[in-house]
């Protein structure tokens, strides 16, 4: 049971925009701007740094459903996700896509964690600022949104086949829950 | 120097945010509804209190200093007072309730799976309401994503504490959105 009086049977930070949807507002359209608008890192792998990043802050909630976006997002190379999940070195992703998931797991321990040699090894794999600062965002951004829904310990439903679902509806886009 | 070229000279956060507007826009919306808005039980002051305690624990220079300047001005008090509170909030001088409620934003800042149902327990006790519990987990969480960002990019801060405490009666006017980033 989530430690505030959040909606029931409503898993993660659906319940928790639902009680304050005020920010929940600014919270949509961060996700939204970040994960689906205009950037040179493709959906898929920008969901697969939120996956990454909440998987390494152990929130299963935005780990599964975020994974379950990338899945949809892959299509036929989905199982790029849970290989890069399991372990990033053998995952069949690109160097540069590499580069850029240490510098995200090295945001999520701290931001002075990342490195100029971090930020060098990206760029000789032909990331440009745009990408670094998308990665190092995203990261942090889910060091925000793991805390939010674990720290009112919202709903985490156990079923696979609600991610699935979950994952095909936020692949569309990222729109602000309301009551039905 | 930053980790990458922002195109621009601005300290902390403002580099970014104007490398990126699109992305500053909701990151500046969230702020102001979760510190400035006075439809709030909990005042300005300690909202950024919160902030500049979660962003000492995170060890942002940048942060620690807009907010705890930001503390400072709306409550009236001085750097060591501040400064107090940072370092140790059990000692300081502050209602049992904002304690507790630090408590939380302190796990928070180690990890969301940290607060314990006892420390929500504690708060309540004190008196604090649902959606104050709400609001301290959201600013803390809300700082843990702007620390990392104001460091993850390697961006510069101004040394002097002075420049924080200065600037703060403007951002206090002029809230979080709808400023210059040039300014």
């Amino acid at each position: 049971m989530a430690h505030i009086k959040v909606p029931e049977g409503v898993p993660g930070i659906r319940s928790l925009v639902l009680f304050r949807p005020e920010t929940g507002k600014p919270l949509y359209e961060l996700a939204q701007v970040l994960l689906r608008g205009e950037s040179p890192l493709t959906q898929g792998e920008r969901e697969l740094i939120a996956a990454y990043v909440s998987s390494r802050n152990e929130c299963g909630f935005c780990m599964n459903s975020h994974a379950a976006a990338a899945r949809c997002l892959y299509g036929d190379e989905k199982d790029v996700v849970d290989a890069t999940l399991k372990d990033v070195s053998k995952a069949p992703v690109s160097e540069k896509m590499k580069a850029l998931l240490n510098i995200a797991g090295k945001v999520q321990i701290l931001g002075k964690e990342v490195s100029p040699e971090d930020i060098g090894k990206a760029r000789a794999q032909g990331a440009n600022d745009r990408e670094i600062h998308d990665t190092v965002l995203i990261a942090a951004t889910f060091c925000m949104f793991n805390r939010y829904v674990d720290g009112l310990a919202s709903w985490t439903p156990e079923d696979p086949a609600v991610y699935e679902e979950m994952g095909r509806r936020m692949a569309k886009g990222y729109v602000l829950p309301t009551l039905q | 120097m930053a980790h990458i070229d922002l195109g621009n000279e601005l300290p902390g956060i403002r580099g970014p945010m104007a490398f990126r507007p699109e992305t500053a826009r909701p990151l500046n919306e969230l702020a102001e509804i979760l510190l400035r808005d006075d439809n709030n039980t909990l005042s300005r002051g300690e909202r950024e209190l919160i902030g500049a305690y979660v962003s000492y624990l995170n060890d942002c220079f940048f942060c620690q200093n807009v907010h705890g300047g930001l503390a400072q001005h709306y409550l009236g008090c001085d750097m060591q007072y501040i400064d107090a509170v940072k370092q140790n909030p059990a000692a300081a001088p502050l209602s049992e309730k904002l304690k507790a409620l630090l408590v939380i934003a302190g796990k928070v800042q180690q990890s969301g799976r940290a607060v314990s149902p006892e420390n929500i327990e504690k708060a309540r006790s004190e008196g604090a309401t649902d959606r104050e519990i709400h609001d301290t987990v959201l600013i803390a969480a809300a700082f843990c994503m702007y620390n990392r960002y104001v460091d993850g990019l390697g961006t510069w801060a101004p040394e002097d504490r002075q420049y924080y405490i200065n600037r703060a009666p403007l951002r206090a006017a002029e809230g979080y959105i709808d400023f210059d980033l040039y300014k």
